[in-house]
């Protein structure tokens, strides 16, 4: 692929994360991230073409709530998009913005992500996508055990457990750095025994301690042409490339087919298209949509192509600490928060403010070249974007 | 569908939507539905740079994204009848049985007409440029319908 | 320069009351698979679609993440899906943004809707409104529609005998299309004498609640002139939102009409916009909004679509051959019928109402209240 031109993440704003956000109504909350990226980017809703917009709109039961939300989005008089992808909306966000901007049709691009989940009923929400012929008594929104069970399997319960809450940990502590998160719980290493044991089961053996929030929240991202980027942002995050992957919901349950994982079918396309041969290498820092400390520990393998138990001990030896060797999470990831309709968005956002240097007390002390953000949702769904420090086309 | 579509030769699920929802109305909605409530004064927000009263309020200026929460000023309970239309659709998210008439009603000091419900006329009635009044609401429900409606009264 | 995108292939259910008989992957199974038998595409990783755009609404399909249920028919099992949530004819923006920028060669565009399925359009709608000041009074879409009707009929000659005409027109447009069959044919005299729906506009003056599915291929040109004789090139797009509150909008005005239209005029390189269109497809969920689209287009001096109307504007135009959105479109996807409709136009495939030597034609989508938001596609072949 040849892309058209270049395209820069110049400016990013986040409303806090929280659920008691009863302050603000949803086109305020949306505005508090608005005027911050304006702010970040150094610019003002005039020098913006478009506005790009999404959530999961069942989760608040508003119709088409672009349209209510230009009391706060700045949209009035502009162009606009609205993409909506589950999960992954967030990172769709991200590419739509991408595709806009290097296609030409416009040089200046705001995208928002946002959620207030609050106002709604998360779980029942996320049940509600399931097939109402063959699914929907079946779910039990996105929580599932399933993961525990396989790498207690594979790898022992001691170790397993021991695993995931040292990833969930390490988690927290990242989150603490992060003036923006949710649950910011202050733990410590030493209670990660009493956690494992006393923390209430959700399902089999993920425990409410694992299982991300249910946030408030909306960001907003900047994203321009070259020469505008250039002209406006000492050091912008430029956007290589992203890969989306989907996965049908049905066959893979019910019948014989082989269960593929997205993840690691995005990772390899992405890498292979960007010419990586050794991610853990030649990338600095990954933001993970990681809803579970299971699935966060239990997908570094998958997204960086490893086998056997290398993911685990990248965990057990603290590689993925904000100081390791291959930081994962340094905002603290979903598990600290997750306005779901922005949740993707806000993994781009963290690596880009990673790459900028703009990432306050949870910045990364080494310099960050290249920089990986998942988005995940829906059945499996997997968005994987890779940003850079140079310009990379 | 129909509820007497013959259904013997096929299979049919029937579903609803039961998710319940609270919205806030933060800030500065709060401020706006407490003062209409307790003490029936409506109340508009400012936007200087625009030059205008903008009824409902809300925290931001859509046009030039200023903040404007702390720019309350107060407009009248009577107004003019901008424009209306005549709901003769029964539904059941309606808040009168139909037909109701639907007017967007300019009150005294505000650039910016309301859309509520005008009633105590018959629909034949109605007129652009009518002046009207708000009628409170007995019952409260913090929302706009703590007015309970707008009725016809003198210029 | 980014490339030239052109729109290949189209294929479009039936436009029915109530598809009983389909769920909505029944329904897409139906455009896909012409779709790639037409363009003898597949989804394989190096010169199959690269990405798919999927256009549905979560609200009127009662379920969380519309697209998740079309994975499959939509070929996004390991592939992209996307979905544009917004008036399906902002589906040739985006994948004409996604080819232009380098990212997909080619892309499938696959929009559902099943009107049938909910108790009731207008409840939907009605779920726009914002919960403290707009939905309390119960405003939906069409009570929306009846004031801005009210408001267009104050600042213009149209008259209810005008709309009539365009009603009976549509009828009997909608006769010559096969994807419309149950369309009503009324009368002028028949239309005067329906009960009011939301005064001014009348029961037959609104577009009927209806279930369908539509789709397209695009791809960038070197591609494309290899799947096809004869792309349909998207020369230019344009949209635009206006403010949300009723009261802070000129009802009107056509103010975000007359700006996206000026942007996909402006990227079509068109000065002239009148007299410039060999075939136009404008979404008139209600009868005022032809002519009243039609001004704002600037296609129709401003105030005198009534004097249009009864000069044979809309037949000497060329305007909704298909019988337009009058004839029975889903909400969400009407936009994107009318696309589908200059596409066939301008393919040489749309045969009763198929205009003779069409080379450029103009679709049109709306959304939200009262037009709230509008966009504009240009279409032209070689």
């Amino acid at each position: 692929m040849k892309k058209n031109r270049n395209v820069g993440i110049i400016g990013v704003g986040q409303s806090v994360y929280s659920s008691h956000r009863e302050e603000v109504n949803q086109p305020e909350m949306i505005n508090e991230a608005v005027v911050e990226a304006l702010e970040n980017a150094g610019l003002t809703i005039d020098d913006v073409d478009c506005i790009v917009h999404g959530n999961m709109e069942l989760f608040e039961m508003v119709h088409q709530p672009d349209l209510w939300h230009t009391l706060g989005t700045g949209a009035f008089g502009k162009e606009s998009l609205r993409v909506t992808t589950g999960g992954t909306t967030g990172a769709t966000l991200v590419a739509a913005a991408d595709h806009l901007v290097a296609s030409g049709l416009h040089d200046v691009v705001l995208a928002i992500g946002f959620e207030k989940l609050q106002e709604g009923h998360t779980t029942g929400g996320i049940t509600n996508m399931a097939d109402p012929l063959w699914g929907r008594q079946l779910q039990t929104g996105a929580l599932t055990g399933m993961t525990a069970a396989q790498m207690i399997e594979e790898f022992g319960e001691q170790r397993a457990k021991k695993v995931a809450m040292k990833y969930r940990i390490l988690m927290d502590q990242h989150a603490m750095k992060n003036h923006k998160a949710h649950r910011r719980l202050g733990l410590s290493p030493d209670q990660a025994d009493e956690l494992m044991e006393n923390s209430p089961q959700l399902v089999g053996e993920l425990r409410m301690i694992h299982m991300c929030s249910q946030s408030d929240g909306a960001c907003a991202m900047v994203f321009a042409s070259e020469e505008k980027a250039t002209a406006l942002c000492d050091q912008p995050a430029w956007i290589k490339d992203h890969v989306t992957a989907h996965r049908e919901e049905m066959f893979c349950i019910f019948g014989d087919a082989p269960v593929l994982s997205t993840h690691r079918y995005a990772a390899q396309k992405l890498y292979q298209r960007c010419g990586i041969t050794n991610p853990r290498e030649e990338i600095d820092l990954f933001e993970m949509y990681d809803p579970s400390s299971w699935w966060g520990s239990d997908w570094l393998r998958e997204f960086l192509l490893l086998e056997g138990d290398e993911h685990l001990k990248m965990i057990e030896n603290d590689e993925i600490a904000m100081d390791g060797a291959f930081p994962v999470n340094p905002s603290g990831g979903v598990i600290a928060s997750n306005p779901i309709g922005a949740t993707a968005m806000v993994r781009v956002a963290e690596a880009a403010l990673q790459i900028m240097g703009r990432a306050g007390e949870h910045q990364v002390p080494k310099t960050v070249n290249q920089a990986l953000a998942s988005g995940f949702g829906g059945t499996m769904w997997t968005v994987l974007t890779l940003l850079t420090r140079q310009a990379p086309w | 569908m129909p509820s007497d579509f013959d259904t013997s030769d096929c299979y049919t699920i029937p579903g609803k939507l039961a998710l319940p929802y609270t919205y806030f109305a933060g800030r500065v909605g709060s401020r706006f539905i407490t003062t209409l409530r307790d003490r029936h004064k409506i109340m508009g927000v400012r936007c200087d740079h625009c030059d205008m009263v903008l009824v409902p309020p809300r925290q931001t200026c859509e046009r030039c994204l200023r903040d404007l929460s702390d720019q309350w000023c107060e407009v009248g309970t009577r107004g003019q009848v901008e424009n209306y239309t005549v709901v003769r659709y029964p539904d059941r998210h309606q808040p009168r049985p139909v037909p109701f008439v639907l007017a967007m009603i300019r009150l005294e000091g505000a650039d910016t007409p309301i859309v509520h419900l005008l009633e105590e006329i018959a629909p034949e009635q109605v007129v652009i440029g009518m002046a009207v009044e708000a009628v409170f609401a007995e019952t409260t429900t913090a929302t706009i319908r703590d007015i309970d409606h707008f009725k016809p009264c003198d210029s | 320069m980014a490339r030239r995108v052109g729109i290949c292939a189209v294929a479009q259910t039936t436009y029915q009351r109530d598809k009983w008989h389909e769920r909505f992957q029944g329904m897409a199974l139906e455009v896909l698979e012409p779709l790639l038998e037409k363009t003898g595409l597949d989804f394989s990783e190096e010169r199959g679609i690269g990405m798919s755009i999927s256009v549905s609404d979560d609200v009127f399909d009662a379920r969380t993440i519309s697209d998740n249920a079309m994975t499959d028919v939509l070929g996004a099992h390991m592939r992209c899906e996307e979905k544009v949530a917004q008036e399906g004819i902002q589906a040739l923006y985006y994948g004409l943004a996604a080819i232009q920028s380098g990212h997909v060669d080619v892309v499938l565009v696959l929009g559902h809707c099943k009107e049938s399925q909910g108790q009731s359009r207008n409840m939907v709608t009605h779920l726009a409104f914002d919960p403290f000041y707009t939905r309390p009074v119960g405003l939906d879409f069409t009570a929306a529609a009846g004031m801005q009707a009210q408001a267009y009929a104050a600042a213009s000659d149209v008259t209810d005998d005008h709309l009539a005409e365009v009603v009976a027109r549509a009828g009997r447009m909608a006769r010559m299309n096969p994807a419309t069959p149950e369309t009503a044919v009324f009368s002028p005299e028949e239309v005067l004498a329906s009960p009011m729906l939301a005064d001014p506009i009348r029961a037959h003056h609104a577009y009927p609640v209806s279930d369908g599915a539509v789709g397209l291929i695009l791809a960038a040109e070197d591609r494309a002139r290899d799947i096809c004789t004869h792309p349909v090139w998207i020369t230019g797009v344009g949209n635009c939102m206006d403010s949300f509150f009723l009261g802070d909008r000129d009802l009107a005005s056509n103010f975000a009409l007359k700006k996206a239209a000026a942007r996909a005029y402006r990227r079509a390189g068109i000065d002239t916009p009148r007299d410039t269109f060999d075939v136009i497809e404008i979404s008139d969920q209600f009868a005022y909004q032809q002519p009243m689209w039609m001004e704002g287009l600037g296609l129709v001096e401003e105030g005198r679509g009534g004097a249009w109307i009864a000069g044979g504007g809309p037949d000497a135009m060329k305007v909704n051959r298909s019988g337009g959105m009058l004839a029975g479109n889903p909400l969400l996807l009407g936009g994107l019928v009318r696309a589908a409709e200059v596409s066939l136009q301008l393919m040489g495939q749309a045969g009763d109402r198929q205009v003779a030597d069409a080379r450029r034609g103009l679709a049109h989508g709306v959304m939200g209240p009262a037009g709230q938001f509008h966009s504009v596609a240009i279409l032209e072949r070689d």
